[in-house]
């Protein structure tokens, strides 16, 4: 849909699963969900996470494909793998930072989010972001969501890869980017950095 | 009657609960054969009736489609709405009445079904008097099903005896609006919340029992709004909240007069707002003098820093909201719970404005409508005392009877149970209501239903309660039949009929006409569709509070939802309540109610030194009756477990997993421990939408309300134990259906023809 992104925001998220079920509704997979949902740490919080694909502009999962079998379309939405490719290898599956793809043997095929291609690409929104009921994931104008408390960001440090992406993150209002490392905030690895131009 | 008549293993095997996963057809067969059409309706689960668009193709909803125009939800939905297309095909699915046999239940014909009903009614009737016969009604059936029930207890059979399972839900609420406010509904649309700055949830597990409302809170929160949470329990919303109190259960009461305490000694109560629209504020301010922060502090187990701070939040707001639900009101002191919270909001002013107000969050599918119109023991339709000869009155002309033929007030739910139980009452019709696993002291309740000489039961599953009937009535589900909800918010909806009734099963309503018919009654009931029910019900609800004389099915379409009062058929319906500053008493005043502190009916002892509380998962929906049958929901959380603080585990060198023998003054269950830290260490939770072995209700205590007679499921006094192993449920009993998904081949849901 045009004009339209998706924002995911954990510190929303109230671990009722309605886009894990809803997921599972969608007509191109209908009875396998692709929305990846964790409870954090039960036993010490209620804190938990629905995340769906991060749709990258330079996709890992693509490039460790060793058969190409991975695409991402015209729109940034990088699609499920192509079934007459797809060898199961699972080289995806390992390379996702995000750890977002799945291979189901079943279908012996590597499958993940598509953003709901079927019904973004005729004017409707994502299942999951539809139902859910507390802007855990959202799939709305930028306009929107410039009024929340948090802002979206989608550039993300792992290690020496920066990785920006389709879908957004909501971080806190001080914050450009997330990094998982905590090398990236040291301060001599910033100066080592600057040493040793690459 | 008495025991079922075989054993439960073959009850379940027939009749479920068995798990269904699979649409109609299978997963693959929607893209062949694609929907035909789309109804525009509501989910059945909850009391906020979110919209939903039901997937039809032939006679069966085969899935559903988020209905994104209709102003409540927008679309959102909670897992159990997703799935609530699950049942019309499911194999469990009544599709025949059934009678008693030997070998458990036989189909049998409808007229065999009826004329077995309305003889044994009859008989007990001519035997024991009209009031040996009760009936129970249910909060999830649309507004027309339980109007209709009201008048078949009142015209057709003439018992005082009618009451409805909302009473284990919104009665606490409903009884302290009406003594404030002189009208039971939240005075405000959801839309308010959003504009308040302060919003206090007490007793209220919005993520869980009503998670289209964290998107309210949310926005309340973008747009600078704080959040006060009240709850035994870190809830989902907690980690999001401003101020966390973490109540002892049972003492909320305290908690709210300290609160008050603290505004009045700052001189932050709305003077002005006081002495122009309030009635009664000296005497409640003279009985908030004794709690102070500090003894409040000992008595609920919230820091006096965090009470003072939050009576200073609340009262410095330009607009403040309260949210309340079960947490507070299912207590023996219920209903003061409530009116210690309007009495905050009436001393602050905050009422009758937008973002400001007191509002309860109403719990099951049809808890608002389905308690306006007749089916509570105390009531005639419009919200009208039964009680009032100007109400008798009216409802007689209306009914076409004497006024003097409309019995007086009944025994409401758990003192229908109990006069079972004691041989007074002799038989009973019970409709969408599963009291076994509902009521609180489960044992109790088998006993008594074990001493009917008399028990029918119109479902479109088999409860466990049903296990016990004579007679099974194979009525419909919510989609079944074309008709209306109120909302939590007082929103009157349309129920579309999606489909017919499967196989030989019936619309409830033709049920209860028929039955009426065979009791000679037939001139009362003459209704040939659900509209000409509800066209009854809008001339029996006018001039009455709950006023639905302007709500037309069509007005409805055309609004998305009309709230009542709606007087005239001209008129807009009523959004927010006591704008020109009027309550609905007749001096038009707004009442401070005093309350009075009473201890639990079962109190923490040396013996029983932990309390318990109950509550839902997200994944279910009251006693099961429905949710427990659909595998994707079931999976989400497949057993009630007992939550656990690390500190209180310890003590009982308890471990996450650990099979744990949780015992009460009534009974003892064998549970598996969730050790978490989102639970105060001097309670447990267990949540109650289970039967049998897994029935919180087993544990939980009579104690009633004295008002409103809701029992006090969130306070019991419980003793822990490690158990030995897993108890009988969890190894080989027929309880326990529930197997992981692709462990066995689906069951299936039938294709309907």
């Amino acid at each position: 849909m045009h004009g339209y992104e998706f924002y995911v925001d954990p510190s929303r998220c109230i671990g009722c699963q309605s886009c894990v079920k809803a997921c599972e509704e969608c007509d191109t997979h209908r009875g396998t969900s692709m929305v990846n949902f964790d409870f954090i740490d039960r036993g010490g919080t209620t804190a938990s996470a629905a995340y769906v694909c991060w749709h990258c502009e330079e996709p890992t999962c693509a490039m460790a494909c060793p058969t190409d079998a991975i695409k991402k379309g015209d729109d940034g939405i990088v699609q499920s793998s192509l079934k007459p490719r797809c060898i199961g290898c699972s080289n995806c599956v390992l390379a996702c930072p995000f750890g977002i793809p799945k291979i189901f043997p079943e279908y012996e095929q590597m499958m993940k989010c598509d953003m709901c291609y079927d019904r973004t690409s005729v004017g409707k929104r994502p299942m999951c972001a539809t139902v859910c009921p507390s802007q855990a994931l959202s799939y709305v104008r930028p306009e929107e969501i410039a009024g929340r408390r948090e802002k979206p960001t989608n550039v993300f440090q792992f290690g020496n890869q920066k990785i920006v992406t389709r879908v957004h993150m909501m971080v806190p209002a001080e914050t450009d980017s997330v990094s998982l490392d905590v090398l990236d905030y040291m301060w001599e690895e910033s100066y080592v950095a600057f040493a040793q131009p690459q | 009657m008495a025991e079922p008549s075989i054993s439960l293993k073959s009850l379940v095997e027939r009749f479920g609960p068995h798990p269904a996963y699979t649409p109609p057809g299978g997963w693959q067969d929607e893209s062949r054969n694609p929907a035909e059409r789309l109804v525009k309706t509501h989910c059945c689960f909850c009391g906020q009736q979110c919209g939903i668009q039901l997937k039809v193709r032939g006679n069966q909803v085969i899935g559903f489609e988020p209905w994104e125009e209709f102003p409540f939800n927008h679309g959102m939905l909670c897992p159990k709405g997703v799935k609530r297309y699950m049942q019309g095909g499911h194999p469990d699915r009544l599709l025949d009445p059934l009678m008693r046999a030997p070998q458990g239940f036989r189909v049998s014909s409808w007229d065999e079904a009826l004329d077995f009903t309305t003889r044994r009614l009859r008989e007990i009737q001519e035997k024991h008097g009209k009031d040996s016969v009760a009936i129970y009604g249910g909060a999830s059936l649309i507004s027309e099903k339980s109007y209709l029930l009201g008048k078949f207890a009142r015209v057709a059979l003439g018992t005082r005896h009618i009451d409805y399972n909302g009473r284990l839900c919104m009665v606490s609420a409903a009884a302290a609006y009406k003594l404030a406010f002189g009208v039971d509904r939240s005075p405000f649309p959801w839309s308010d919340i959003p504009k308040a700055q302060v919003v206090l949830v007490a007793g209220a597990n919005v993520a869980e029992c009503a998670p289209i409302t964290t998107d309210y809170l949310w926005r309340c929160r973008d747009a600078g709004g704080k959040l006060i949470i009240v709850d035994p329990r870190m809830t989902p919303i907690c980690r999001n909240a401003d101020i966390y109190l973490p109540v002892r259960p049972g003492t909320d009461l305290a908690l709210y007069m300290g609160l008050l305490h603290v505004i009045l000694r700052d001189g932050l109560e709305h003077r002005d707002f006081i002495s122009a629209y309030t009635s009664g504020f000296e005497e409640v301010a003279e009985s908030a003098r004794a709690w102070d922060p500090r003894t409040v502090a000992e008595k609920t187990g919230v820091p006096p820093e965090s009470i003072e701070r939050t009576a200073r939040l609340f009262a410095k707001a330009e607009r403040a909201i309260v949210l309340h639900s079960r947490g507070v009101e299912h207590q023996s002191k219920g209903v003061e719970n409530c009116s210690a919270l309007i009495n905050l909001c009436l001393a602050t002013g905050n009422i009758g404005r937008e973002g400001a107000g007191c509002a309860m969050i109403t719990g099951q599918g049809n808890g608002q409508g389905g308690r306006e119109h007749g089916q509570k023991c105390d009531q005639l339709p419009g919200q009208r005392s039964i009680s009032d000869p100007e109400a008798r009155a009216h409802m007689a002309k209306v009914w076409g009877i004497a006024p003097d033929e409309i019995p007086q007030a009944g025994y409401s739910a758990v003192e229908i149970m109990e006069a079972i139980h004691r041989g007074e009452i002799k038989a009973l019709l019970s409709a969408c209501f599963n009291p076994l696993v509902s009521l609180p002291d489960a044992k109790f309740t088998k006993e008594a239903l074990e001493k009917l000489e008399f028990f029918g039961v119109v479902d479109f599953f088999l409860s466990e309660t049903a296990h016990h009937a004579d007679v099974v009535l194979a009525g419909s589900l919510q989609e079944e039949e074309e008709g209306t909800g109120c909302t939590a918010e007082g929103r009157v909806i349309h129920i579309q009929k999606a489909v017919d009734p499967p196989g030989n099963a019936k619309g409830d309503s033709w049920i209860y006409c028929e039955l009426a018919k065979r009791l000679g009654k037939g001139k009362y009931f003459p209704y040939a569709s659900t509209k000409e029910i509800y066209d009854e019900l809008r001339e029996a609800s006018r001039g009455g509070h709950a006023d639905y004389f302007g709500i037309t099915y069509e007005k409805i379409d055309e609004k998305m939802g009309v709230f009542w009062p709606c007087p005239s058929l001209d008129h807009p319906g009523t959004p927010r309540l006591f704008e020109d500053g009027r309550s609905f008493h007749l001096d038009g005043k707004h009442h401070f109610v005093v309350t009075e502190w009473r201890d639990s009916g079962d109190p923490v002892s040396s013996e029983f030194p932990i309390y318990l509380t109950t509550g839902r998962v997200v994944s279910q929906y009251l006693s099961g009756t429905q949710t427990r049958r659909i595998g994707g929901l079931l999976e989400q959380y497949p057993n009630p477990r007992l939550e656990i603080h690390p500190r209180l585990a310890a003590q009982y060198e308890i471990k996450d997993g650990d099979w744990v023998a949780v015992a009460t003054r009534r009974s003892e269950i064998t549970l598996q421990a969730m050790v978490v830290k989102t639970i105060r260490p001097d309670t447990v939770f267990i949540p109650y939408h289970w039967p049998g072995g897994r029935s919180a209700n087993r544990l939980t205590h009579r104690t009633l309300d004295p008002r409103s007679k809701i029992p006090e499921y969130k306070v019991s006094a419980c003793q822990l134990r490690l158990a030995d192993g897993p108890p009988d449920w969890a190894l080989s009993s027929p309880e326990h259906p529930f197997e992981p998904r692709k462990a066995k081949p689906d069951a299936r849901l039938r294709i309907l023809r």
